[in-house]
Formats: C-alpha cells, sequence, structure tokens
C-alpha cells in the first residue's frame, strides 16, 4: 500500500504558496518600469484587460491540471498521453535555469542587508583612494551607489571575456541563499507550507510602511503625478500590449511546473477556480501597490536631485558676483539668470558651460529596471531618507522575502517530480534530494560570483525561461484542450469544484490563449532576428557608465544552447516514446 | 572666487547657511579666532587682534585678511605659516562659526579629509556569522528529528511485527483446555470400556 500524498494542512497555505511564489521581485522592479515606458495610469488598461484574457484562464488551467493529475510536471502530462511528458521535462529543466540564476539575486539582497547596519550606510558616500588626498576616481564620475554596486558589491570586469575570479563575499552570501532556501523545503510541503505563511504576508507589511513613507516624503506626489497621468496615445503602440501580456504571462510564473506542483498537493475537492481568481488578482494588485511605493521614492529622488543641483548653480553664481546670501533662490533663478547676463556679460558667458540646467522631468525621466532599479536607485533614495538603516533593513529584508517566495516554488518544480519517481523516492529521502538539488544549483550558481558574473546573469535572466516558457504554455494549452480533451476536462472540473466551467473559460482555453501566446511568441521571434546581434550592457569604470557590447559567439552559443535545452524536450521527448513504443510493438509481434 | 593675490593675504568666502547676520561682532570674532590660530601655531603669545587685518569685504560675506608681524612693521607673516596655523587649528574656527568644512571656505586651504574609521572586523560579516549560525542550527535540527521520526516509525512497524509472531506461539486452546495436555497419557482411561473389552461384547 502507497504511502498516501502529503498534502497542505489546510486551503489558506495553498494559497498562500501561490501568492508568495507569484508575488515576486518582478512586481517590484519591472511592472513600475513598464508603467512608466507606456502611458503610465493608462497603461492599467492593457494590463487588465490582458489578466482577464490570458492571466486567469492560463493559471485555472494549470492549478486545475495539478489538483485533477495529483502528480509533479513530468507524471502530470505523462497522464495525459505519453508523448507529453516532454512538457513536463522542459518545466523542469527550465525551472532549473531559473533556480540557479535567481537565487544569485537573494544573495545580493542578503549582502546589501548585512550592510546596512553601518552608520552611514556604505553607498551614502564615496570611498577615498589610496592616498587620501580625493575620492575614487569611479566614484566621482559615477554615483556613490553606483558605485557600490558595480564595484563593491559585483567588482564587476568590463567586458564578459574577463572572467576574473570568484569573489568570496558573493560566493558565501550565495552558499547562505541556498542554505536558507534548504532550511524552507527539507520537509516539503509540511516545512514549505509553514515557510509561505511568512515570505507572503511579511512584504505586504513592508511595502505599508514605505508606502505611507514614501507618500508624505517631500517630492513624492511629483513622481506619483508623473506615474499616473495617462498618455493615452501609447494605447495604439502595439508594444504597450505586448508588453503588458508578457508582463502578466511571466509574473504569474506559469509554464515552469510550480503551479502544477503545488496544487498537485491539494484535496481533490478543492475549489481551485476561486482560487485562480483570487491568486491572479492579489498579485496585480500587488504590482499596482508596489508601482505606487515605487513611484514616491522616484519621486522623492528625483526632487531631491533637482533641488541639489539647483543650489549649486546659486552657490556657483552667488560666489562668482559675490552677491549677497540668499539674494538668489530657487523660485528666481531663471529672472535673476537673465538679469545677470545683461549685467556682467563676459564673466556669465565664461562661467556658461559649468551651469548646468537643472530640471525635474530630466530626472523623473530617468526609467529603471531590474537589479538597477532594486539595487541602484532605491538605495540611493533610501540613503537620503531619516533613519535609513531602519528603512534599508526593512527594504532589503522585503526583497529577500520575495525572492525567497518565489525560489520555493522554483524548488518545488524540480523536486515534486524527483519524489514522484519511484526509483528515486525508494533509494533517496526526501531530505537527501533536496539537498542534492541545492548543491549542485549552489555550485553552478558560483558562476554569477565572478567578476563577469553579473553579464551571465543578464544572460540567463533574458533568455533562459522567455521563449521556452511560450512554448511550453502553448502546447500545455493545445494539449488539455485537444488532446485530453476539453469534455473530459470539464467534466474533471465538474466532479473537483461542484460546478462546470463557464463558457467564459472553454472559449478562453480553447481559442483566445493561445492565439495570444501564437502572436507573442512570433514578435518575439521576430524582435530577435530584427536586432542582428544581440547585445549587453557592460560597465566602463573609466567612464563611470554602461557602454552596450556585442555579445562573443560562446555566450551566444550559450544562448542557443539554453534556449534549445528547453524547447527540445518536447519533440524530442515524444518522438523517444514513439520510437520505444514502435520497438516494442515489434518485439512483442516478433514474439507471437 | 578672486584671482590674484597679494603675497601674505588668504583670501577667505562665506558659503550659504549662515544662521546669523554678519556685522562687526563677528569679524572682532574672525580676527580673534586668526590671532588664536597664529598663537597655538607659533606657541609665541606675540599676536594681537589687532595684527589681523580685513579687507574688501563683500555682501557675499567674504574677504581677505592678513596678519601683520607685531614685532617688525608693515611686514606681514608669509602666507604658508597663516595656512598652517588655520589647517591646524581649522576644526575650532569652524566651530566657532556653527559651520563646517564646506559651508566656510578657506580658498587655496584644502581641507583635509578624515580618514575613514575601519573596525577591526567588517561589521556585515558578524552579521552574517549570526545568521549562518542560526540557520545552519535551524537545518540541523530539522534533520535531525526527521531521523528520529523516521527511526521511530520504523521501531514501531518492527514491534507490529514481533507481535505478529507472538501470536504463532500462543497456544491453541479448545474448550478452554489447551490441546497440549490432552495428548498426555495422564488423561483418565474410562475403566468400563477398558473391562467390558474382552467378555461383554458378542463376538460375530
Amino acid at each position: 500500500m502507497e504511502q498516501s500524498r502529503p498534502l497542505w494542512d489546510n486551503p489558506l497555505q495553498f494559497v498562500f504558496a501561490c501568492i508568495s511564489y507569484a508575488v515576486g521581485l518582478g512586481n517590484v522592479w519591472r511592472f513600475p518600469y513598464l508603467c512608466q515606458m507606456y502611458g503610465g495610469g493608462g497603461f492599467l488598461v492593457p494590463y487588465f484587460i490582458m489578466l482577464i484574457v490570458e492571466g486567469m484562464p492560463l493559471l485555472y488551467l494549470e492549478l486545475a491540471v495539478g489538483q485533477r493529475m495529483r502528480q509533479g510536471s513530468i507524471g502530470a502530462w505523462r497522464t495525459i498521453s505519453p508523448y507529453l511528458s516532454g512538457v513536463g521535462i522542459a518545466s523542469v529543466v527550465v525551472s532549473f535555469f531559473l533556480s540557479m540564476y535567481y537565487n544569485v539575486i537573494n544573495a545580493w539582497a542578503f549582502w546589501y542587508l548585512f550592510h546596512s547596519f553601518q552608520d552611514p550606510l556604505p553607498w551614502a558616500n564615496c570611498p577615498m583612494n589610496r592616498n587620501y588626498t580625493g575620492y575614487m576616481e569611479e566614484c566621482e564620475k559615477a554615483s556613490s551607489t553606483q558605485y557600490f554596486w558595480y564595484r563593491e558589491t559585483l567588482n564587476i570586469s568590463p567586458s564578459i571575456e574577463e572572467h576574473g575570479s570568484i569573489q568570496w563575499e558573493q560566493a558565501v552570501c550565495l552558499i547562505l541563499a541556498w542554505l536558507v532556501v534548504y532550511l524552507c523545503i527539507l520537509r516539503g510541503t509540511e516545512s514549505t507550507g509553514k515557510v509561505v505563511y511568512v515570505t507572503a504576508s511579511l512584504p505586504y507589511l513592508v511595502l505599508l510602511i514605505y508606502l505611507i513613507r514614501g507618500l508624505t516624503l517631500h517630492g513624492a506626489v511629483n513622481g506619483l503625478v508623473y506615474m499616473f497621468t495617462p498618455k493615452l496615445e501609447q494605447l495604439a503602440n502595439p508594444k504597450a500590449w505586448i508588453n503588458a501580456a508578457t508582463q502578466i504571462f511571466f509574473s504569474l510564473g506559469l509554464g515552469f511546473g510550480s503551479l502544477i506542483a503545488f496544487a498537485s498537493y491539494n484535496e481533490p475537492n478543492n475549489n481551485c477556480e476561486r482560487h485562480a481568481m483570487i491568486v491572479s488578482l492579489i498579485n496585480s494588485a500587488t504590482s499596482i501597490f508596489a508601482s505606487i511605493v515605487t513611484f514616491s521614492i522616484y519621486g522623492f529622488k528625483a526632487t531631491f536631485n533637482y533641488e541639489d543641483c539647483v543650489s549649486k548653480v546659486i552657490l556657483l553664481l552667488t560666489n562668482t558676483f559675490d552677491l549677497e546670501e540668499g539674494f538668489l533662490t530657487a523660485d528666481n533663478l531663471e529672472a535673476m539668470k537673465n538679469y545677470l547676463t545683461s549685467t556682467y556679460p563676459n564673466e556669465y558667458t565664461e562661467l556658461l558651460p559649468q551651469i548646468k540646467n537643472c530640471s525635474l522631468e530630466a530626472e523623473l525621466d530617468t526609467a529603471v529596471q531590474g537589479t538597477g532599479l532594486a539595487f541602484i536607485v532605491y538605495s540611493e533614495a533610501i540613503k537620503n531618507m531619516e533613519v535609513s538603516q531602519l528603512y534599508s533593513v526593512l527594504y532589503f529584508f522585503m526583497l529577500l522575502l520575495l525572492g525567497i517566495g518565489s525560489m520555493l516554488g522554483n524548488t518545488t518544480a524540480i523536486l515534486t517530480p524527483l519524489t514522484d519517481s519511484k526509483f528515486i523516492s525508494t533509494h533517496l529521502p526526501k531530505e537527501a534530494i533536496s539537498g542534492i538539488v541545492c548543491f549542485v544549483n549552489c555550485i553552478v550558481g558560483l558562476i554569477f560570483t565572478m567578476e563577469a558574473g553579473n553579464y551571465w546573469f543578464d544572460i540567463f535572466n533574458d533568455y533562459a525561461a522567455t521563449l521556452s516558457l511560450l512554448l511550453i504554455v502553448l502546447v500545455e494549452t493545445i494539449s488539455v484542450c485537444y488532446v485530453y480533451g476539453l469534455r473530459r476536462f470539464e467534466k474533471d472540473l465538474h466532479v473537483m469544484t461542484g460546478h462546470k466551467p463557464s463558457w467564459y473559460w472553454k472559449i478562453m482555453w480553447a481559442f483566445a490563449s493561445p492565439v495570444l501566446i501564437v502572436s507573442l511568441f512570433v514578435f518575439y521571434l521576430t524582435d530577435y532576428i530584427l536586432t542582428g546581434t544581440l547585445k549587453y550592457q557592460a560597465w566602463d569604470a573609466t567612464q563611470g557608465q554602461l557602454v552596450t557590447k556585442d555579445y562573443p559567439s560562446y555566450a551566444l552559443a550559450v544562448i542557443g544552447l539554453l534556449v534549445a535545452a528547453s524547447t527540445m524536450c518536447i519533440p524530442l521527448a515524444a518522438l523517444i516514446i514513439f520510437i520505444m513504443k514502435r520497438l516494442r510493438r515489434e518485439s512483442i509481434s516478433t514474439v507471437a | 572666487p578672486r584671482t590674484g593675490q597679494n603675497a601674505g593675504a588668504a583670501p577667505f568666502i562665506f558659503f550659504l547657511t549662515l544662521q546669523y547676520t554678519w556685522d562687526a561682532s563677528e569679524e572682532y570674532l574672525f580676527r580673534a579666532m586668526v590671532a588664536f590660530a597664529m598663537r597655538r601655531y607659533s606657541s609665541k603669545e606675540t599676536t594681537q587682534i589687532s595684527n589681523v587685518l580685513l579687507c574688501n569685504v563683500t555682501d557675499r560675506v567674504s574677504f581677505w585678511f592678513v596678519v601683520a608681524d607685531s614685532s617688525k612693521n608693515v611686514t606681514t607673516i608669509p602666507r604658508k605659516n597663516v595656512e598652517a596655523a588655520i589647517r591646524m587649528n581649522r576644526n575650532r574656527i569652524n566651530s566657532a562659526f556653527l559651520l563646517n568644512d564646506d559651508t566656510l571656505q578657506f580658498l587655496k586651504i584644502s581641507s583635509t579629509l578624515s580618514p575613514p574609521i575601519e573596525p577591526s572586523l567588517p561589521i556585515w560579516l558578524i552579521v552574517f556569522g549570526s545568521v549562518l549560525c542560526l540557520i545552519l542550527g535551524g537545518i540541523v535540527f530539522l534533520i535531525v528529528s526527521g531521523i528520529r521520526q523516521r527511526q521511530k516509525k520504523n521501531q514501531a512497524s518492527a514491534e507490529a511485527e514481533n507481535l505478529e509472531d507472538k501470536h504463532e506461539t500462543i497456544v491453541t486452546t479448545e474448550n478452554g483446555i489447551p490441546c497440549d495436555t490432552l495428548d498426555f497419557k495422564a488423561g483418565h482411561i474410562n475403566g468400563v470400556y477398558a473391562a467390558a473389552d474382552d467378555e461383554r461384547f458378542t463376538p460375530l
């Protein structure tokens, strides 16, 4: 008699696990950027339409498959049809790639968290150079927060070809991050179920604190007004719609197999329809909530920099013309500039190259996403707040919670098929399997702690999961609707949830979502083909800014391998099963 | 900022954020501070406030100053001596005016940057070490308790098997009398049948 499958203690654990997995760093650092680029408040229109057309149906589909088949991704798809086991394997491969590089972000968050216990914050001031005659040159050209990120955290090399050595500080932070993940997944759902209570709810507490702090900051309103003024002409831009669809798709974490794995630990009669809607709505609401916080912080930082720039100009003018203090103010600056130009034309033209044109718009326009937003822009804003250590600790702790919550989902996606397989689970206890997975991931992840590691991180971030996931989810949707049969699926849902799915879900699954995914896929492919050679941003220490470079050929080969490794699983597995069946049929017929 | 300068004069400019109005008394304080600095530097007690002369005072609150040598009339103390004296006592001069190196600038006297305070062990390592110990402790605890739970389960299933074996060695009973004893020859033989064996039965 088989051991019964471990279950969540209550449906709340399952919902929290899904929320903790879906609400991740992308909600904090990608959505605000998209909002800013594609029309501010107007971006919410394509976002919500995509949520309803694509997000909710696909999420419901994955949860229902997992709950019905009660197995991890490989087993679930094999049950639907043996030729589809490649879909499950592709999910596991993509999850493996993701967990390899994603935990490095947690390592960085740990690094910043540990450095937040100093006064002043280490990224607040430039460090001095060797002879103590001045500040470090790189730091003067860039800013102190950029210097801390690129030099003291990453110790980044000028290009991807120069590997450099493994940074021991980053390596130990990475090992710590993997130990934390191991601690959480050690006992399977028993431990994961308790951890997700924390990782799902605490980030909201921190976001709330930041919301209150952010809204009361001087200049926050500038950022909020800038963000929320809808630029409705962006709605005509197809990129806005494509990015909305992509954001919904990747933000929910579809196709990795994590949602299937989570749902497989449910009671068979769990109402996954309601849970799917709740999770997707909470995910989107969190994105909007996080972008309000981000934009108030942007507004504060932009206003701070603008006022700093203005006071520098005032100082310069006051010193040059020996004016009385208080003669020039921010309000009369423009008028006084004209007066000075007319009164002292020669001296003023001499001074002209040094006078910067300070513009609040220009400061707000610097749209940043990704690690740049999280670790550079935010830390710059934090260092100017009062009690900056407290806010810094809170912020990086929140990043950690979000990152670890997502890691739990990724590792569960890898572990569930492994523990389901009888061969492996009879030979090794579950603690050993999790330990081996964490260990292998950790060792491979040490690549990202090298000096060129951040460039490899960007490669994985941009290419490891994007195309493959689109393909995986497309095959998933088509196989559920047409291979498994929509009617059979309907009946299963009727048994599980107690009512048949409405016509809306059926239309979405059968037509709308596949069409949408295919168009996204086509868009990505044409984008890659049109851009020609792929380029990346490298940090130039001598100039103190990012420069664009071409990828070398071996990097391009790695990119191709990443995409191929997961996508090829689907046809390859189908082919292998086909050949095996043929051979078995032949051997049976020869025997008979 | 003025560019040309005299041999002994040191230009001196106030920045913004003066919290008080600049008047003759403030000038007096400044001259007193410079005299104090010269006295400290040369450790002669000869410099008087009247030796410090200010000139070209502007609304911006910037001016030039020179320190005259009281022993020799009409000469000024060389510039580098004055610079060295001020540099030595910069802190005191700054705090007398409630300003700092950014807001009170002596031209051509660059402010020395204070060296960073390096603690013996970086703070981040301390925090890292404590978190690492906590996590390792948690992992060890969970693994050990998992192993113990599995041992208990194995023991429990082993006990269940032992119980099944014991059932086979339990004596089977028939009507409350152990069958073993029924085999013994110590059972009673019914004497009636034994006696009636030879004669009663009619031979066929």
